[in-house]
């Protein structure tokens, strides 16, 4: 295409998107005659341009619509129906441009209805006065009447005058009020930019890595050589360049009102067609983020505002029934929060239908009947997520087009990002999208693995451990699995290398350990050394390799080489199977498969006293160690043995367990505080991550119960029982005999296993415990006036969940200051976000037993000090 | 044939040498020929990619040809150069032995595979050319990148 035809499409397209919201800003602000003269004057330069160019079709439309504008100028009012004209003008005009940018050429064909409504209309306005053109309204005197399409030359000469000065880019931020001196502002800053294809800035995005680059190979050479004169200019080189690279990055970020500038026209043609009166409120406009993210993103944005207006406003009539105000609300905010964007749609209208979505999920087969009672208010509006999901009774005009909401939560997901709805009935529908800034740059953990350079994000590392043999960090194997000491855990690590799919031979004493965290999972990557951090350039992945779950893109580092970036939740993918690897048949792959989503818990297998395997939650155990068994020392007719220079008991589980005499005992040690005490084992078999399904109810005292475990009975320990054989007083101990009363402890968890492992836990802790076993219960008990300090409670419960339970707290007055603390398997920033909003005053992950010690302990200091 | 028909069915190939067996690829799809230096090796990637490396600013995918196409792999005669292709905008380097010279060479004139030629050369051919003493295979390139799509269904 003609570059000057392409310009014109370009810069036409944008002073058109202008018009667009001007327009409803004017039709709401009929007196604003700075808004009516912008309009004017970018209709004007379209009309003139057209003109210049030699597209006939477009300057008669252009000139219409301006003659039309002319008599608001003129000071007739505006009313809407001139205004639906104007756009739709406009829309045509579009539609040609559209066209010209395929073909290269006015498409063929008529305007003269819409140039004959525009004249009507102007004939009604002006009332029966003669018909004018709009060069009659210039004072000077024509020598002829001037054609349609043609210019006075006092339009000319204005035309001139103002072209000088760039069409605003940027976007009018809100459609109410104080707009005045916004306007000066973009003005000023259009008259400063120019228009960049983003190509060019692609590739002057590669040329300043290039150069970064060559920088980096330049300040290698010279550190080679001590007193060059290089040193000097080099280094000053090597700043402009950094600059060079900030300030092109800079070039890629754009204010997220970009992505609005469509909305203020489209509520309002929404409004006019579905009958409503929707206001449109935008704020932060302003908020800047990377352009790709900002593609990305656009068509979601815009079709949550449709549904919000399509489905979400009632109409006057239904809203004055409500006590509304007839005018229906939709704003849309957007803020930075720590490397993230936040981006929120509310409305003010009837919020979601639950009952309609439990209908619709059972319809389409999402889930039965009997499931769908199970779950909360919050999961069942999740159902608006699943694809192929749409409410809307009657398809309109508007959604409802097969385009729902997962698409809207997919694109979401794309870009990393994360959707959240909250619904209250009658009182509007608020969605959270939380999406990175940029997806270009992050900043990563370099390291090396078999030879290979990896980069791992910092966003999900949580610490560096060095390891060594015999040193305190050590790793050690139980089995085929290999665990790392850390502190007062046991933390599940694996060798990079082995991940990747390389036999490295084992050599895993000595290396670094990254503790990686993603969601509630925290594990281990054993690599063999670890270089710096570094802001890397993330580029896509080629679709060849984008299979391969263990990578999220790869990356020019700045010596010139291509690394991998490791994604950890691939990691963290791989490290379930590798933990349950050996012990999953074939056949039982598929099931895991299916049980994926429910929760696992990490368990200690091992042999004691007879051959069938017992288990402990890992989590519950301080260590595993395993000790020379003539350190065994009998004391007061009990085996102790000296550890870590205080007597540590030893207990076995049952008679039959015997304590060796020579070689290596294994033990599990439970410590709380300086206390630590070791169950005697005959043998540690393996650490697996199950589904933990207490089936029989133990019989014996010390074992809670059987439960099947890779596909084995196991007995399950009741680590409660043998804590008070070590030290008698060991849940009777006061952690801070200070205290008056103990303080009571309301716990609620669906599951009978937890309960009974958490009533010991707090007990140790000083505190005094009630458990129950439904939310339901726990109201009950906290209505019949129960004096309680402390709520525990799980989030995923049949019936009534941890949240609506938190809700429902809240909602009492009696117990609206009652802390509640969440205990939930899933700990994703999401949920505990979500949490925080439901009103709960901390967030622990259910084995976190420290976590849930210091949260009471915690919420006890601030009880106190308020 | 006459003069003018040949003309218009005359097209242009670059030809390559892999394993000592010779390979056209039309010149239209090939963006350049390199020396592929600082080659990085993917984990878990299939077996036909090499690595990827920085080219220029671009990161390039290297399809290891001779793992492609079944030849013999002959360790101390490695690869030494790479002809860049694109597809679906994403840039890709084909290693071969060596780059030969560009010929123009007739469409018509191209005879169909032989039936027991072997399936993974089979697979990328779209036909014979003969020669002056030697026999040439013409390789379609989107074929020879079909790889990932079998990688992730194996």
């Amino acid at each position: 295409m003609d570059d000057l035809l392409r310009e014109f499409v370009t810069e036409t397209n944008e002073s058109l998107d202008v018009v667009d919201v001007e327009l409803v800003r004017f039709e709401q602000e009929p007196n604003n005659a700075k808004i009516l003269d912008n309009v004017f004057r970018l209709v004007h330069t379209i009309k003139g341009t057209c003109g210049f160019i030699g597209l006939p079709r477009l300057e008669a439309l252009a000139h219409a619509a301006e003659t039309l504008m002319g008599k608001f100028r003129d000071g007739q009012p505006a009313t809407s129906e001139a205004v639906t004209l104007i756009l739709a003008t406009i829309d045509r005009i579009k539609a040609i441009l559209d066209a010209l940018e395929r073909d290269h050429q006015e498409p063929a064909g008529e305007d003269d209805d819409l140039i004959a409504d525009l004249e009507r209309m102007v004939e009604r306005i002006v009332a029966p006065a003669a018909q004018q053109t709009a060069g009659t309204l210039a004072p000077q005197t024509l020598e002829r009447p001037l054609r349609p399409g043609e210019d006075s030359l006092d339009d000319l000469e204005r035309a001139f005058r103002e072209t000088e000065v760039e069409v605003p880019v940027k976007p009018a931020t809100a459609a109410s009020a104080d707009a005045g001196p916004q306007d000066d502002d973009s003005a000023k800053a259009a008259a400063q930019s120019i228009r960049v294809t983003v190509d060019t800035l692609e590739h002057l995005m590669t040329m300043v890595s290039e150069l970064v680059l060559t920088r980096n190979q330049l300040l290698e050479i010279v550190r080679r050589h001590e007193d060059s004169e290089f040193k000097t200019p080099l280094q000053r080189l090597s700043n402009v360049t950094a600059e060079l690279q900030e300030g092109v990055m800079k070039t890629r970020m754009q204010p997220i009102g970009n992505a609005w500038q469509k909305l203020p026209r489209i509520v309002r043609d929404l409004s006019n067609e579905l009958g409503k009166q929707i206001d449109l409120e935008m704020q932060g406009a302003d908020t800047e983020l990377d352009r790709q993210v900002l593609d990305l993103i656009k068509d979601p944005l815009t079709h949550m505002v449709r549904n919000s207006a399509d489905h979400g406003l009632e109409t006057p009539a239904e809203r004055r029934a409500t006590g509304k105000p007839d005018r229906g609300r939709i704003r849309l905010s957007a803020y930075h929060e720590g490397g993230h964007i936040i981006i929120q749609i509310a409305d003010d209208g009837r919020g979601l239908n639950t009952d309609r979505i439990k209908a619709t999920a059972i319809a389409h087969g999402l889930a039965t009947e009997a499931e769908i009672e199970k779950l909360s208010e919050a999961q069942i509006q999740k159902f608006i997520f699943v694809p192929g999901f749409s409410t809307a009774a009657s398809i309109t005009s508007v959604s409802g087009r097969g385009v729902g909401m997962d698409v809207v939560r997919n694109n979401i997901d794309q870009i990393g990002g994360a959707i959240d709805v909250k619904s209250v009935a009658g009182a509007g529908l608020n969605f959270t999208i939380k999406i990175p800034l940029t997806l270009a740059i992050v900043a990563a953990l370099i390291v090396e693995s078999g030879g290979e350079r990896f980069a791992i994000p910092q966003l999900s590392v949580v610490e560096l451990v060095r390891t060594r043999a015999g040193s305190e960090h050590r790793i050690e194997k139980i089995k085929d699995t290999t665990v790392l000491r850390l502190r007062d855990k046991l933390l599940p690590v694996a060798h990079l290398g082995r991940l990747l799919g390389a036999g490295t031979s084992g050599e895993v004493e000595n290396g670094f350990v990254v503790v990686t965290q993603v969601g509630s999972q925290t594990f281990g990557i054993v690599v063999d050394g670890v270089f710096h951090t570094e802001e890397i350039v993330v580029k896509p992945l080629s679709s060849k390799l984008r299979h391969i779950a263990m990578f999220s893109g790869n990356t020019i580092l700045g010596d010139g080489s291509v690394i991998m970036i490791i994604d950890p939740n691939g990691i963290a993918q791989a490290f379930g199977s590798t933990v349950t690897s050996q012990m999953v048949s074939d056949e039982e792959a598929g099931t895991t498969h299916a049980a994926e989503d429910e929760q696992t818990t990490s368990l200690l297998v091992f042999r004691a006293g007879s051959s069938e395997p017992k288990a402990v939650p890992l989590a519950l155990i301080t260590r595993l160690e395993e000790i020379d068994a003539r350190k065994i020392e009998l004391s007061n007719g009990r085996h102790m043995v000296q550890y870590r220079g205080h007597l540590m008991p030893l207990i076995s589980l049952s008679d039959k367990v015997r304590v060796k005499d020579e070689g290596a005992q294994p033990l599990l040690v439970f410590s709380d505080g300086s206390r630590s005490m070791a169950l005697v084992v005959d043998e540690i078999v393996d650490i697996v991550e199950d589904r933990l399904d207490i089936e029989v109810a133990g019989g014996n005292s010390g074992v809670l119960g059987s439960a099947v475990i890779k596909g084995q009975a196991t007995e399950i320990i009741d680590v409660g029982h043998f804590l008070p054989l070590a030290f008698e007083d060991w849940f009777r101990r006061k952690e801070q005999p200070a205290r008056g009363r103990p303080r009571s402890v309301l716990l609620i968890d669906d599951s009978p296993f937890f309960r009974n492992m958490l009533v010991p836990v707090l007990q140790a802790a000083g505190y005094d415990v009630t458990a129950v076993a439904s939310a339901q219960e726990a109201l009950a008990l906290l209505k019949d006036g129960r004096a309680v300090d402390v709520a525990i409670t799980d989030i995923e419960m049949p019936e009534m969940d941890g949240f609506a339970f938190a809700e429902a707290v809240r909602g009492d007055p009696r117990t609206a200051n009652l802390p509640v603390i969440a205990l939930s398997s899933v700990v994703s920033a999401e949920a505990v976000e979500r949490g925080r909003r439901a009103g709960f005053y901390d967030y622990v992950a259910k084995f976190d037993r420290q976590g849930l010690i210091a949260a009471l302990k915690e919420q006890a200091d601030v009880g106190r000090a308020a | 044939m006459n003069a003018e028909n040949a003309q218009q069915n005359l097209k242009e190939h670059v030809t390559a040498v892999i394993g000592g067996q010779l390979f056209g690829l039309p010149i239209l799809r090939v963006q350049d020929v390199f020396h592929p230096e600082r080659l990085t090796r993917v984990p878990l990637a299939p077996p036909e990619i090499a690595g990827v490396l920085n080219l220029r600013g671009r990161i390039v995918t290297l399809i290891d040809m001779r793992r492609c196409l079944g030849l013999d792999r002959c360790e101390d005669d490695a690869p030494v150069m790479a002809i860049g292709v694109e597809s679906g905008g994403e840039s890709y380097g084909l290693l071969i032995d060596s780059v030969g010279e560009v010929l123009q060479l007739d469409d018509g004139a191209r005879e169909p595979n032989p039936v027991n030629l072997d399936p993974r050369l089979a697979r990328v051919s779209v036909g014979i050319h003969r020669l002056d003493g030697q026999l040439l295979m013409m390789v379609d390139v989107d074929r020879v990148l079909d790889i990932g799509g079998k990688a992730i269904a194996a």
